[in-house]
């Protein structure tokens, strides 16, 4: 690449950490609060919980 | 439309967005890196810009997604405010965040290029300050959607600002147009024709695309996080 290169690498690394770190973000919430509701017993529909007891 | 109205119900959602997210994230990783390959490695230097042109290909997708997302978020809050949707609340909190991200990056790789094209990293030029407005808009959006005890009252305030601010979308478009700006005017949306050589421009739209589906996923993952969240509150509440 040019002498630019330290911009271009700059720019996809920014892309790279605030998007990346979005998409870890939302998964490691949505594995907490999966497990939250399991541990609850709310994870599986109203009937299948409704027959279970 | 019917399409929608069927996916209005939570629990329908969360059952077609657990099907659509493996595949959904399969294709995002996949054409993330053939959207890598072209842009890093496949397309040539621009004639005028050299080889700082690549910045453009997670630039101009962000700032597309940045502005549809917020038009999103007007939509779910006109479909909130006046259709009481149940799950347009759930959908709007999930978004935001998502929008703000993209807002951010449009903003930090957009400063980045302007460096050695312009020889500094910012201006108050119409469309930069408006985009930051925009990224502001969501800040406000996410702040005021969990600013108070009664969800459903954050969620309406959230849903005034978001239909609101939406003024600021056609602002961002034309600002290049109604003021003397720094920044380039549109160069692919325009009436005449995309003015970028083909050799640009598709992996550009492919990057577009590639950051459109990393948004329907991350959206789709944190609206199903939301209405899981929102049980959880409800069986703490009874």
């Amino acid at each position: 690449m040019s002498d630019h290169a330290v911009f271009i690498l700059a720019a996809y690394l920014v892309g790279l950490v605030i998007l990346g770190g979005l998409t870890i973000a939302s998964l490691s919430a949505r594995l907490k609060v999966r497990r939250e509701l399991e541990a609850r017993g709310l994870d599986r529909p109203r009937e299948q919980r409704a027959r279970a007891t | 439309m019917p399409g929608l109205h069927f996916l209005a119900n939570p629990a329908r959602f969360r059952r077609f967005s657990q099907r659509a997210l493996p595949g959904l994230a399969l294709a995002t990783v996949l054409a993330l890196l053939v959207g890598l390959y072209m842009a890093l490695i496949q397309s040539p230097p621009d004639y005028q810009q050299g080889e700082t042109v690549r910045i453009m290909f997670l630039h101009v997708p962000s700032a597309w997604l940045a502005m549809a997302g917020y038009a999103l978020l007007a939509a779910l809050g006109a479909a909130l405010l006046v259709w009481r949707h149940p799950l347009a609340a759930l959908m709007a909190r999930a978004a935001a965040p998502v929008g703000a991200c993209f807002a951010l990056v449009c903003l930090l790789t957009g400063s980045l290029w302007g460096r050695p094209m312009w020889g500094t990293y910012w201006v108050w030029d119409a469309r930069l300050t408006s985009m930051l407005l925009l990224f502001f808009l969501y800040l406000g959006h996410i702040a005021l959607s969990r600013a108070y005890d009664d969800p459903d009252r954050g969620d309406r305030a959230a849903a005034i600002l978001a239909l609101v601010g939406v003024i600021n979308l056609p602002i961002i478009k034309f600002s290049v147009d109604w003021w003397n700006t720094l920044h380039q005017p549109a160069s692919v949306a325009r009436l005449g024709g995309p003015a970028i050589h083909p050799t640009i421009l598709i992996p550009l739209l492919w990057m577009a695309g590639t950051f459109l589906l990393l948004f329907i996923l991350l959206v789709l993952l944190r609206t199903e996080t939301e209405i899981d969240r929102r049980r959880l509150e409800i069986a703490e509440a009874a």
